[in-house]
């Protein structure tokens, strides 16, 4: 066994290896000043880790301070595992979403996998029972290459086959395809828990003298530097960083989860955090630096899955399925022995000390010795230039410009057939969304909702952005994916409760991303406060670039919200004939960056749609008060395609058709993607009330042949029989990856 | 110490799915000659020397963990490693 | 009457199974850990979905030698009902208490989606409060329930009536669309779709709990009325 002589450090400064682990002269620098003395190559890999992006946050804090955080239901904000939120009777939500673009990007099965082990860990390394997986994905076009649909392929089996195996079921979520996202898939992987009041636990080490405890699968070299690749481009030369995917093992994580839920409720658990980027480093350097006190680890006493690991190599491993836990002095035993009861492997391997130092021993020798707060809280903040963009200034000077129809049956079978508006059955009959017999609302609905056993009440969850509207105005585009989420939430008979955010970005050095980043997060913020929905978590994924391109700017919304009743579950689907059908909201010549724009031009361009904060939160509340009424047979929203999509989307799988009249330009009535727009059906006893309750106009009613029959202006302009739109939104994407 | 290595295959009369799929998927690469795929599963063993025969262990793992009788075949190889 | 969940380590549908039979069977029902060494105490015994330790090896192959499973082949042959669902299904092959073996389903990917079974037996003690033939929705969610056995197997079985439930349309290309047989005593049932997951109606149906209250109906005639 020969070991790889480890640079001395004065190599590390002399030969600036330090800028190979990602660090900066500068942040080398502050290094030594922190230390006062030059840092040994153990220590320098653990500030390389916990000060890159990923860890730190360093470009995008001065940005994320914008987001409310506070609001009258929030219990935990950002800053731990997962954020928490009140749902009355003693019961919390918990919920995160994060990414995993950059190892799904090359291993995309792996990739996809682990990424729903992390945010698993996060929400029951709280004390909370995860009850719900929800998924925001974006690929290039089916149709670009054997590449993209291999990778979408992938993902969607390394999603179904961690979820399903652990047995959390995947209810909801979005896939999106557009080329900007051809070299760099986004996936992004939402859990939502559930937790009572008195079980809430934090990733704190307090108490000097307690006990440092390791627990799961033992630490292999896999994923070294796996924080610092996410913080990359993307290059030709990624596919040699293989070896920085980490391979997951759900039935381990199964029985962490069985053990983590029996241990919070022993009092000698002091505080709990999953091994997630950065591992032990960051785990230990973090409850150490929150709790304000230090810990001393003997890496000897960690659990190995590879013989002669170093220092570095055992603190910077991303195995996955590990936790660290702090318990009681003196209380070890118990603590092993339920873990024992799972299999799992549970080991003293530190102390908590009140030095604030993490010191780290190896073979006898202390092999790290640096300040918790330096590693935690101490990374430099970087306040980026920002730029406005020159095609911005361009698509901003733009008429409304409004795409010439010839067809209107044909455009809207064309529209069903894009891969965004297709049915994605292909992708949700993998997923066992079923399990844990809760989920009320399956996939394919506004939102997804799961029933609280026990309890009348019930949760609703989405994730939604649509990325071509915040690549034309990131602004207001991040203003739409906030309303949106919480139209979806609100069709479904919720209340929005907060929020959690996956902001996808370019490089931020390049001013022109830093400004759509910072613009977006105004727009998210400004949505975020109108709509009483704070963000209590979340996470920053930059660099999202193949070959210097970025992708369009992508901050996936993850909303859950609060359904105070059974009753008030409502689906987009029609129910009955004769019921009449309504729109809330009033449709404007809107087609920048619309589904019609992009099918006509194949390419984007001019304003996003309008937002007023005003109306939305006007139309969302009286639309939310008739379905609490009792007077909404269905409720969805009018989004990609318009509101002829929309319509067909109410009538698939009913056996219902219906009759339309609408007035005005005919193609921005069918078609345009106006916001803030509801198209919801009401029985014809309840019209009053209804009228009286909501600005609606009446469009339509649902009748029991089975065809849409839209008319303009007294002409029929587009008739079809419902099972021929039906097969075209359902076979687009299996005949696509045929 | 004996190294041993298992290959478990299903049996010839069992539809492998797994192997038509990689079969299909070949002969649309053009690789007309590749007529039949057949996907398994391989394990190493490590086994200390016992009483018993290192053979009859083997066939008696085999028999009753590693392959299902009713779906699967199994052939193995034994080699004898020497220490280190 | 009182069932037994057992819970190997990596059970997942335990809960439901467990909630099914107290919430909506109204029936008493205990979580049995896998080293569990008497079952005595419980008039019926299942075993509930999931991936019992990871099912790394093969579906059901690990678990099969749980000390447990030499209290559940105690309890078959005392006659008592035994339901494995799913992965229990899976044990139930491996363990030798039903013939036949599982592949992977046809298109390689898990399936979750409700689907419609045909009661093709409705004498056995899991079957008996459904119609002849009658139709039902229940759902699957696996990604190995492509059932296999030999042809003197499955003439065995069609002699036997041992296929209580086929598919109507074969959702993973198993044999003879069969979705659920019993043993040759008939207290025994294996099936891939989930009964404990159609009970309430608020999820989508209820066509799961006839099963549910086949068995308890036959253990009521054969122990309380007698009694």
């Amino acid at each position: 066994m020969s070991l790889k002589l480890e640079p001395s450090p004065e190599q590390i400064k002399l030969e600036k290896v330090y800028r190979e682990m990602g660090l900066t002269d500068e942040e080398f620098a502050s290094v030594e000043k922190i230390l006062g003395r030059t840092p040994n190559y153990t220590e320098t890999g653990l500030f390389s880790v916990m000060w890159s992006e990923h860890c730190s946050y360093k470009n995008s804090k001065p940005v994320l301070r914008k987001f409310p955080t506070k609001g009258e239901r929030v219990l935990q904000g950002p800053g731990e595992g997962a954020g928490i939120v009140d749902i009355g009777d003693e019961q919390a939500v918990v919920f995160k979403i994060e990414s995993h673009n950059h190892p799904s990007a090359i291993e995309p099965y792996q990739g996809a996998a682990t990424g729903v082990g992390g945010i698993i860990r996060d929400v029951f390394s709280m004390g909370a029972r995860p009850i719900a997986l929800l998924n925001s994905l974006r690929f290039g076009e089916l149709d670009a290459s054997a590449r993209v649909r291999y990778l979408f392929k992938e993902v969607v089996a390394g999603i179904a086959g961690y979820g399903n195996c652990i047995g959390i079921p995947t209810v909801g979520g979005e896939v999106q395809f557009d080329p900007c996202y051809e070299g760099n898939p986004l996936v992004n992987a939402m859990c939502v828990g559930l937790i009572d009041h008195k079980d809430i636990k934090k990733g704190q080490a307090h108490g000097v003298g307690n006990t440092v405890m390791y627990v799961g699968a033992k630490t292999g070299r896999d994923g070294i530097h796996g924080a610092t690749f996410a913080s990359e481009e993307l290059s030709e030369s990624s596919d040699e960083k293989r070896p920085a995917v980490q391979v997951g093992d759900p039935f381990m994580e199964k029985l962490l989860i069985e053990a983590c839920l029996e241990l919070i409720h022993s009092d000698a658990l002091v505080g709990i955090q999953d091994m997630g980027a950065a591992g032990l480093t960051s785990s230990s350097a973090e409850m150490a630096s929150k709790a304000g006190s230090g810990i001393e680890m003997n890496l000897d006493l960690v659990p190995q899955r590879e013989t002669g690991m170093t220092a570095y190599e055992m603190m910077l491993s991303e195995s996955q399925e590990r936790m660290l836990i702090v318990v009681k002095k003196g209380r070890e035993q118990e603590i092993v022995e339920l873990f024992s009861k799972y299999d799992l492997e549970c080991v003293a391997i530190g102390t908590v000390t009140d030095d604030k130092m993490l010191r780290l021993v190896h073979k006898g020798e202390v092999v790290a010795d640096v300040p918790a707060d330096s590693l935690a809280e101490d990374a430099p903040v970087y306040y980026k230039p920002s730029r406005e963009p020159e095609y911005f200034r361009e698509f901003q000077a733009m008429e409304n410009d409004i795409p010439e129809v010839d067809d209107y049956n044909e455009t809207l079978i064309n529209l069903l057939k894009q891969s965004t508006i297709a049915s994605k059955e292909w992708v949700y009959d993998q997923y066992d969304y079923m399990v844990r017999t809760n989920t009320v609302v399956a996939p394919g609905s506004d939102a997804a909702i799961v029933r609280i056993r026990g309890t009348e009440k019930a949760l609703a969850m989405t994730t939604d952005c649509n990325s071509r509207y915040i690549y034309l105005d990131p602004e207001t585009g991040g203003k739409i994916a906030v309303a949106e989420a919480a139209r979806n939430i609100v069709a479904s008979g919720g209340e929005p409760l907060a929020i959690t955010d996956c902001l996808n970005f370019g490089n931020p050095e390049k001013p022109e991303i830093f400004w759509q980043f910072e613009k977006a997060v105004d727009g998210m913020s400004e949505a975020c406060l109108k709509l009483n929905a704070p963000v209590i978590g979340g996470n920053v994924s930059l660099y999202n670039e193949t070959n210097g391109t970025a992708i369009y700017p992508t901050p996936v919304v993850g909303m859950v919200g609060l359904v105070e009743n059974l009753n008030h579950i409502t689906t987009q689907s029609f129910k009955e004939a004769g019921d009449l059908i309504y729109v809330i909201g009033e449709t404007k010549d809107e087609f920048g960056g619309s589904e019609l724009q992009k099918l006509t031009y194949g390419r984007i361009f001019g304003k996003a749609p309008e937002l007023d904060l005003d109306i939305e939160e006007k139309n969302q509340k009286q639309v939310l008060a008739a379905i609490r009424a009792g007077l909404v047979a269905s409720a969805h929203d009018i989004a990609e395609g318009g509101l002829a999509v929309a319509v067909a989307e109410s009538l698939f799988g009913t056996k219902l058709g219906a009759q339309i009249e609408v007035s005005g330009n005919i193609t921005s009535a069918l078609f345009s993607e106006s916001q803030s727009r509801f198209l919801v059906s009401v029985k014809k006893e309840h019209q009053e009330k209804f009228e009286s309750l909501v600005d609606a106009v009446l469009i339509g009613e649902t009748t029991n042949t089975p065809n849409l029959e839209i008319y303009a202006n007294d002409k029929l302009v587009l008739e079809q029989e419902v099972v021929d739109l039906e097969g075209a939104w359902r076979g687009a994407i299996p005949c696509l990856l045929k | 110490m004996f190294k041993v290595k298992v290959y478990v295959t299903l049996r010839e009369s069992v539809l492998d799915p797994q192997g038509a799929a990689v079969t299909h998927s070949l002969q649309s690469l053009s690789y007309h000659e590749v007529t039949d795929v057949r996907i398994g599963k391989y394990m190493e063993l490590t086994i200390e020397k016992s009483d018993r025969d290192v053979e009859e262990v083997v066939k008696e793992v085999c028999d009753r963990l590693l392959a299902n009788p009713v779906i699967e075949d199994y052939r193995y190889e034994i080699e004898e490693a020497v220490a280190q | 009457m009182k069932f037994a969940v057992i819970v190997f380590p990596g059970s997942n549908c335990d809960v439901d199974m467990y909630h099914a039979i107290k919430d909506e069977l109204g029936e008493e029902v205990e979580y049995v850990w896998h080293d569990t060494e008497n079952l005595d105490q419980y008039d019926g015994i299942l075993l509930p979905g999931g991936f019992s330790y990871g099912d790394y090896l093969r579906t059901g192959a690990i678990a099969r030698f749980s000390k447990v499973m030499q209290e559940v082949v105690k309890a078959a042959k005392a006659g008592k009902p035994v339901l494995g669902v799913c992965n229990g299904f899976q044990i139930l092959l491996e363990s030798g208490l039903l013939p036949g073996a599982m592949r992977r389903n046809e298109s390689l990917k898990f399936i979750c989606r409700p689907t419609q079974l045909k009661v093709v037996n409705n004498e056995t003690m899991f079957s008996s409060a459904y119609g002849d033939g009658e139709r039902i929705q229940i759902p699957i969610a696996h990604g190995e329930g492509n059932y296999y056995c030999d042809e003197e197997t499955l003439e065995r079985l069609k002699a036997n009536n041992q296929i209580v439930f086929t598919y109507e349309n074969n959702p993973n290309g198993s044999l003879e669309n069969i979705a659920g047989v019993v043993n040759e005593q008939g207290n025994v049932l294996g099936m891939m779709p989930h009964p404990e997951r159609a009970v309430d109606e608020l999820l989508g149906g209820a066509d799961g709990l006839k099963l549910f209250q086949s068995i308890v109906k036959q253990w009521r005639e054969a122990n309380v009325v007698k009694a």
